[in-house]
């Protein structure tokens, strides 16, 4: 036993030596080293002692234990030599990292509940998290709902309890609302730009005076600074971004050396993982995922080429990228909107958009009408007809006493018959008797006969006993299309043409019977094969402006605007029309609760919100992408009701420009080597110039992807749209800067005369930096002589009281 | 004749080359010597893909090639390796010999020299006489029953009327560039069509007009499309089977034969795209003979064919963009090359853009040059366009008018929107209806011209006429506060902080006061864009903005559409948003004043550039405003492949003449087959060439691999580019846009099918059967779709009698779709 014990403590300082010389070869000095190449050299080297070290002692083992001849327990220690030793932690603190880290919270910590008011699109996202707050479903379809929990979460942290009314820009909080802890959560994502940005520029293996450059810009960044300040979410879309590029650079690092470690693991996970949280804060995360993918793609491609490992080896590579790079952020997403639909379970404001079959799966609204209707329509059920396809507006199949009229404006004749329309509100006239063609009964059998797809019907209407009818006359406002109309028989030569197919679209078979709010039908008329259709056209006076329902006789294949579903059925049970009309007008009641599968609702909730279109609405502070790289434009986000104190979305001039500098010396630099290698000139050494290469996918192309391809978009856009793409741009920044230094400057006296240059210019920034400051945080009020000097852009929008 | 031509095909590349070696090891020799040259060392990173496309699969051919100072194989581009032993000959349908030479090496050793020559001699005239079966079968199915239907069918009113307009020279406006229209007028005028027919709606007879001549050109430049895509897989893939295939898949085509029988833009579009894509396969293959006459043709070629399919459509922009990349990895592959001198590399580059930009440029202007002195009678197209333009049409009131030159007070003017198609302010007796702001007198812009559309300059503060003649003229200047009253209702144009009608956040503006009498709501600030202080304001020339001095909002056209009470003429708002956008710009047209000297508006004609310009924006804009409404049934993008609907040509009903554009869906479902087959395969071979996996001798040898990236490659890149535009698309999508696509993803069958049996025969081992699966496949895939061909051709030459539902239609049981309408 004693033998043991002394085994385990020779082990455990083994261990424990073994762990220190790792960290030796992880030296931070070591990178700061300009040189990446011999750096990597050292560190190459002693992994390799190390590894030989082990392997001694592996073999020292083995011999006691074949001695002892316990292989088992031998087996048994190695597999508990975890559990046996003390777990032992060495930290390997970078101090730069903390002090940037510390800096970077007091930049954006600072004070950070003034204003005490709703400033610019917080207005916007506190809606959401209200909504939250009170479990209340709602619809958004600027962005997956990942960034709106995050919010939500600082809520819930602070106890908000959702009562307050986001309607207007500047607005006091009122005592309920955790200003601090709603800001908190943007504000610590912003703050862990400035350590992130280090560490990219480090793991790109450029100099540590590079890395803090970066971090110093991002810093002093007065874009940044204001909007990770306020319940928005950019600066957390940025975090996601940055970290998704942060963990695929640390695991490409370890590729190299220890490829399937944990912490390889670890970082290949996190790259996938953050990548979905990028796009699921914002769609736009989508562009820096691509990017990744796109990297990864590339160096799986060397990897599939390195003729050096096994095939079955290169296979675990790929399986393993394509496991943690696609299938873990679509599960993520998924998760998501999974957590999103279970934290919302209430009906709310926008339960109209959503299908029949969605608003009754949440607790309140429709559900609370619907619950326990008879599932399956029978001859005789009372049904309301709701269009699937719901543009411009949710609607109802409805008709009423009104004629359409004899003559049309434009002097076209009409049947004179009743109007057949569809009407956007709940009402007794959207009722309809579904019946037999061969019977006369209007109420349901004992048992009820239930319809199936294929069955020819009669439909009804409620309250005027008239047939839903069509005929060749041209409708009111698509001439192309047949009228569609209730039936009044003045005798003369117009049959009655009112037998209608009954089609499923959703069904399963063709025997399927139609069902309550699942099922997707569409009426065939039987005489002239038209389509009964919602035209989406608005009717003039005459037709109290609803909507127009036509037959549709070219059915040029399949489209949601011919599709119906019952959305309130009952069955009927009165002969007399007078007592019909009583029951019409009683509210339904019966009893089952049906539920959507999970992924049923989240196809139809993300397909809504892609293709939800509100309406361009302009803004006063809209912008072109054109104006953001030159910063003519800003945003005013809040001014002090009294005072002229006020917070602005101004960048920081100086870094904007040097930043756009940088990218453009840059893309000169790469043609310009890229041509001379290809005539085998090699300028830069090769790992030198594949850091360069990397450094430039990552950076220029970050900045592209998440800017160009505003160009094509035709939304609103806004100058805190190009903040991820600056941010890439500003990593590139010191890069630039520090190549130009080791492989431009020739001697060491322009060295000197260039690091002058740079110390000159970031204390520019700074200055720049410091005299925005007021527009930055908005905490002093400045006379309208200060803020017409801060006026450096004719096009700059700053505001000033007239008094 | 099918099996001898393709056992013939080696016997020429014996003649240029040393028997190959066929061990393994001594390929495997070739190929390190390889990574030794110069111009090809192991690159890293950002050339890895052209690196790895070209290094380890270079043929064993190629070392000779390269010793003697030729250049090294173009990336991307369309020539397998092992063409390049070709190459050494002539360009042209010759070059198609260097298929296995593994057999042809045998061939060699055996066959004495002479023999050999007269087998050469032999299969070239073999290759010319499947070429000529092969057009003449293309045109003999166009031309067939061109005549039929007599009558208008589908888009034909819209470009046979712009052939009409070209014969009258009367000035339209159309989306698209105009060399088809042009054509197809040409056409018509050539043919003996006068330009009196009306092209007013599908299904108007043409009794005694002479169409002919329009539909027998474009069947004309129809049937060059199967030809054309026959000779781009024979040099691509040097294999007659593929081309044949290739053909066949196109000529039994219903689609592209249904669409290049009528009178539409399609066939000249395709035909200039293939044009385009032959002459740059063959330049390829010219690539070892630089600045030989035949590379000056193609180049040359290459670059009046992409002139014309820009001059087509815009959609011709994906065929350049095609080229452009190909001639980059052309371009950077010969800069590799270190034999090459920067100058010889400097001629290159020179004589590229040469042929490839500064032809096709020179040209798409002379093209637009003849559409304007051509159409030089004001038309139907006017008001499409600014005031400036105007001034060139005869026959519009601005031709050769002479109008004051700067705006004074008193002057009558009319006022247009600079936004396209927007039209002038305009106002009339009628009031806003209640609920709509205040119930004042309507303003709305309207596109035609009208009395209602005049409007009077006055000064702000005072109600003299200044027209007396008693008071010196005074010019109204950048910056000053005017009034301006309508000249019919004698009101101002007013604005205040109601909403306009439909766009919510901008303020409504109205006609106010009575006899010009109203508030200080009807001061306007008038602001020439870019101007200083003080500048007179010119007519036509002055982008002016007029700023509403109360509210400091902008007049401007919201381009919306005012429902029945506003007669569906265009909203007019003041926003208060100060952006500078054409919305708010307006210029004034007309101009009276009986005190001002008139000037010619000659001086004012624009120049050639600026009418360029002008019609471009205007195009783009129009292509920009083709939106779907939300309830049409739209054509979506993934519907084309799959051959989900048709469109209907002609004729709805039992007794109609019917015809239906709708692929054979035989060729289009073999077509979506063979792409994700391809992606299979391509990805495997890429993945397997990238692992250094030793491709068989009978893979490698005839340089199968190659001919599946390569030229695969190549038509695949065709497709992705005329199709994946269109998912970003906003306007208004047809069925007919995908037919680029569909020539391209035809070739790629072609060169897959005859790739894929090749290495189907390979497996199978014994020679004798493997050619035999190689010829049965190709012949049964040639006879299914020469079936299905019969199956479906009424579709195109049209059908008469009951629809397909009906079990008595000739059709019946092919509606294999329930989307297909026919």
């Amino acid at each position: 036993m004693s033998l043991v014990r002394k085994r385990a403590a020779a082990i455990r300082l083994s261990r424990r030596g073994e762990s220190s010389v790792e960290q030796d070869g992880e030296r931070p000095e070591c990178r700061a080293a300009q040189e990446g190449a011999r750096c990597d050299s050292t560190q190459r080297s002693d992994p390799q002692a190390v590894r030989r070290r082990g392997e001694a002692r592996g073999a020292a083992l083995r011999g006691l234990g074949e001695k002892q001849g316990i292989l088992l327990s031998l087996l048994f220690y190695k597999m508990l030599g975890f559990l046996r030793h003390p777990l032992v932690v060495t930290a390997d603190i970078n101090l730069n990292v903390v002090a940037l880290t510390g800096v970077g919270l007091l930049s954006r910590l600072w004070r950070l509940t003034y204003p005490r008011a709703v400033v610019f699109d917080e207005v916007y996202y506190g809606q959401y998290i209200s909504f939250y707050m009170k479990r209340i479903f709602f619809l958004d379809d600027s962005g997956p709902p990942f960034g709106h929990m995050l919010l939500a979460l600082g809520g819930y942290l602070g106890g908000f309890d959702g009562n307050f009314l986001w309607n207007r820009i500047g607005a006091e909080y009122s005592s309920n609302v955790p200003v601090w802890s709603l800001r908190l959560l943007p504000a610590l994502a912003g703050a862990f730009l400035v350590p992130m940005a280090y560490q990219i520029v480090l793991e790109l293996n450029f100099s540590h005076c590079a890395a803090m450059g970066a971090a110093l810009l991002v810093l002093i960044e007065n874009a940044l600074i204001t909007q990770s300040r306020l319940i928005l979410l950019e600066s957390v879309l940025i975090f996601f971004n940055l970290l998704s590029v942060l963990s695929y650079l640390k695991f490409s690092n370890l590729q190299k050396h220890s490829p399937f470690s944990p912490s390889w693991w670890f970082w290949l996970m996190l790259t996938g993982v953050a990548c979905s949280c990028a796009v699921g804060i914002k769609y736009m995360g989508v562009f820096t995922y691509l990017l990744v993918l796109s990297i990864a793609a590339v160096h799986a491609w060397h990897l599939i080429g390195d003729q050096t490992l096994s095939n079955v080896c290169v296979f675990c590579h790929l399986l393993a990228r394509t496991v943690a790079l696609l299938i873990i952020p679509i599960l993520t997403y998924l998760l998501f909107f999974y957590v999103h639909l279970i934290l919302l379970y209430r009906s709310g404001p926008h339960d109209q958009i959503m299908s029949s079959a969605f608003q009754a799966s949440l607790e309140g609204g429709l559900a609370r009408i619907t619950r326990g209707q008879p599932l399956e329509v029978a001859y005789g059920s009372q049904v309301t007809l709701r269009s699937v396809f719901g543009k411009p507006m949710p609607c109802w199949l409805h008709s009423h006493q009104n004629t359409y009229p004899m003559i049309y404006e434009n002097g076209r004749g009409s049947s004179h018959q009743q109007q057949v329309t569809c009407y956007p509100f709940k009402d007794v006239n959207n009722w309809w008797i579904v019946k037999d063609p061969g019977r006369h009964q209007l109420v349901v059998g004992n048992p009820p006969r239930p319809i199936r797809h294929g069955d020819i019907v009669q439909l009804v209407h409620g309250m005027t006993t008239r047939l839903l009818n069509t005929h060749d006359v041209a409708a009111p406002l698509s001439p192309h299309s047949q009228e569609v109309s209730c039936y009044i028989d003045y005798n003369i030569s117009m049959p009655a043409q009112n037998l209608w197919r009954l089609e499923i679209v959703n069904r399963e078979s063709d025997t399927d019977v139609w069902k309550t709010i699942m099922s997707e039908v569409r009426f065939v008329h039987v005489n002239t094969s038209a389509i009964l259709k919602l035209s989406g056209a608005h009717l003039p006076d005459w037709g109290f402006r609803q909507l127009e329902v036509v037959g549709e006789k070219l059915s040029r294949g399949f489209h949601e605007s011919m599709v119906w579903n019952v959305e309130e059925h009952r069955y009927g049970k009165s002969q007399e029309q007078k007592e019909r009309e009583l029951e019409l007008h009683s509210p339904t009641q019966v009893d089952i609760s049906r539920n959507l599968s999970f992924m049923a609702r989240f196809s139809e909730l993300q397909w809504r919100m892609l293709t939800l279109r509100t309406d361009d609405s302009e803004h006063k502070y809209s912008s072109t992408p054109l104006e953001w790289v030159t910063l003519d434009t800003n945003i005013a986000y809040w001014l002090h009701p009294r005072t002229s104190a006020q917070i602005h979305l101004l960048g920081n001039i100086t870094i904007w420009a040097s930043a756009s500098l940088a990218m453009v010396t840059y893309a000169l630099l790469f043609f310009w080597y890229l041509l001379r290698r290809r005539r085998s000139i090699r300028d830069l050494p090769e790992d030198c110039w594949l850091r360069w290469v990397l450094a430039g996918a990552l950076c220029c192309g970050g900045w592209a992807v998440n800017y160009l391809p505003f160009f094509m978009m035709e939304k609103t856009l806004f100058l805190y749209h190009y903040l991820p793409a600056l941010t890439f741009q500003i990593i590139l920044l010191p890069v630039v800067l520090q190549h130009v230094n080791d492989h431009l400057c020739r001697s060491q006296l322009q060295r000197s005369v260039f690091s002058a240059l740079v110390v000159a210019w970031y204390s520019s920034a700074c200055h720049v930096f410091n005299t925005l400051r007021p527009l930055t945080y908005g905490d002093t009020p400045l006379s309208p002589s200060e803020l017409r000097a801060l006026r450096w852009r004719d096009s700059w929008d700053i505001l000033i009281r007239k008094y | 004749m099918l099996c001898d031509t393709s056992r013939l095909l080696p016997a020429g590349a014996a003649t240029t080359l040393p028997a190959q070696p066929r061990s393994r090891g001594s390929a495997l020799r070739c190929r390190r010597r390889e990574l030794h040259f110069p111009g090809h060392p192991a690159l890293p990173f950002c050339d890895f893909l052209a690196a790895q496309l070209t290094r380890p699969s270079f043929p064993p051919g190629r070392r000779v090639i390269l010793r003697r100072g030729r250049m090294p194989p173009v990336m991307g581009g369309s020539l397998a390796g092992s063409e390049r032993r070709a190459r050494r000959g002539r360009c042209g349908p010759q070059a198609a010999r260097a298929v296995g030479p593994d057999v042809a090496a045998e061939d060699a050793a055996r066959s004495p020299k002479r023999l050999v020559q007269g087998s050469r001699r032999f299969k070239a005239a073999g290759g010319w006489a499947l070429l000529a079966v092969v057009t003449l079968l293309s045109f003999a199915t166009r031309f067939h029953r061109l005549d039929e239907p007599p009558h208008i069918c589908w888009d034909e009113t819209h470009f046979g009327k712009m052939g009409s307009y070209y014969i009258n020279r009367t000035f339209f406006f159309d989306v698209h560039p105009p060399l088809g229209k042009m054509l197809i007028g040409l056409a018509g005028y050539l043919s003996g069509y006068d330009g009196t027919f009306l092209f007013q709606k599908p299904g108007d007879k043409y009794e005694h007009h002479s169409y002919m001549g329009m539909r027998g050109f474009c069947a004309f430049l129809g049937s060059w499309l199967i030809p054309f895509a026959y000779l781009t897989v024979l040099e691509v893939s040097k294999s007659l089977p593929a081309a044949l295939l290739t053909a066949a898949l196109l000529t039994f085509d219903t689609g592209c034969l249904t669409l290049s029988q009528y009178i539409l833009l399609d066939p000249i579009l395709m035909f200039f795209i293939m044009a385009a894509m032959l002459s740059m396969v063959k330049y390829n293959s010219c690539t070892d003979r630089p600045f030989s006459a035949s590379w000056w043709f193609w180049l040359s070629l290459t670059g009046i064919s992409l002139a014309g399919a820009l001059g087509v459509k815009f959609v011709g922009l994906f065929i350049i963009l095609q080229v452009g990349l190909n001639t980059i990895s052309d371009l950077w592959h010969l800069f590799g090359d270190l034999s090459l001198s920067l100058v010889t590399m400097g001629k290159h580059l020179i004589a590229r853009i040469l042929c490839l930009i500064v032809l096709p440029l020179a040209l798409y202007m002379a093209i637009f040059a003849v559409h304007f002195i051509v159409l030089n009678k004001s038309g139907p197209g006017d008001g499409f366009f600014s005031s400036a333009f105007q001034a060139r049409l005869s026959g519009n009131n601005l031709h050769n008018a002479s109008i004051p030159e700067h705006l004074a007070y008193g002057s009558v003017i009319t006022v247009k929107n600079l936004r396209m198609a927007s039209g002038y302010l305009h106002s009339h007796r009628h009031l806003y209806p209640e609920g709509i702001g205040a119930r004042q007198q309507q303003v709305t812009t309207y596109l035609h011209k009208d009395y209602n559309n005049l409007w009077i300059v006055k000064k702000h503060n005072t109600n003299s006429d200044p027209l007396d003649p008693s008071l010196p003229v005074e010019f109204v200047r950048h910056g000053d506060i005017i009034r301006l009253e309508h000249k019919e209702t004698s009101r101002n144009l007013h604005s205040h902080y109601h909403e306009a009608p439909l766009t919510r956040k901008h303020y409504q503006v109205t006609g106010y006061g009575i006899n010009g009498t109203g508030d200080s709501n009807d001061f306007w600030r008038i602001e020439v864009v870019n101007r200083k202080f003080g500048n007179r304001i010119k007519v036509l020339r002055s982008r002016i903005r007029l700023i509403h001095l109360v509210t400091g909002c902008v007049l401007g056209s919201s381009g919306k559409v005012l429902p029945k009470w506003g007669w569906e003429q265009l909203e007019v708002t003041c926003t208060p948003y100060l952006k500078e956008t054409l919305n708010s710009i307006w210029n004034v047209e007309d101009h009276f004043n009986p005190k001002l000297p008139n000037i010619s508006l000659d001086v004012l004609k624009p120049s050639f550039p600026e009418i360029l310009l002008e019609s471009h924006m205007v195009m783009l804009r129009g292509n920009n405003g083709l939106k779907p409404k939300d309830n049409d049934f739209t054509s979506k993008p993934w519907h084309w492949p799959i051959n989900y609907q048709g469109l209907r040509f002609s004729g709805i009903n039992d007794t109609d003449f019917r015809v239906y554009l709708l692929g054979n869906p035989v060729v289009w479902w073999l077509n979506l087959l063979s792409i994700a087959l391809y992606l299979l395969t391509g990805s495997f071979t890429a993945v397997a060439l990238q692992r250094g996996v030793h491709l068989p001798a009978e893979v490698e040898d005839p340089g199968l691999s190659q001919v599946l990236l390569r030229g695969g490659g190549q038509a695949l890149l065709g497709w992705v580019l005329h199709y994946f535009p269109f998912f970003l698309m906003g306007r208004i999508l047809y069925f007919h846009h995908y037919f680029p696509a569909m020539l391209f993803s035809s070739m790629l069958t072609g060169i897959l099918w005859d790739t894929l049996l090749r290495l189907c025969a390979w497996r199978l081992a014994p020679s004798s059967l493997a050619r035999g699966i190689h010829v049965g496949g190709i012949l049964s895939l040639l006879l299914g779709t020469a079936y299905s061909f019969y199956l479906f051709h009424p579709l195109a030459y049209g059908m008469v009698g009951p629809l397909a539902q009906n079990p008595l239609s000739p059709m019946a049981g092919l509606r294999w779709l329930e989307s297909w309408d026919f």
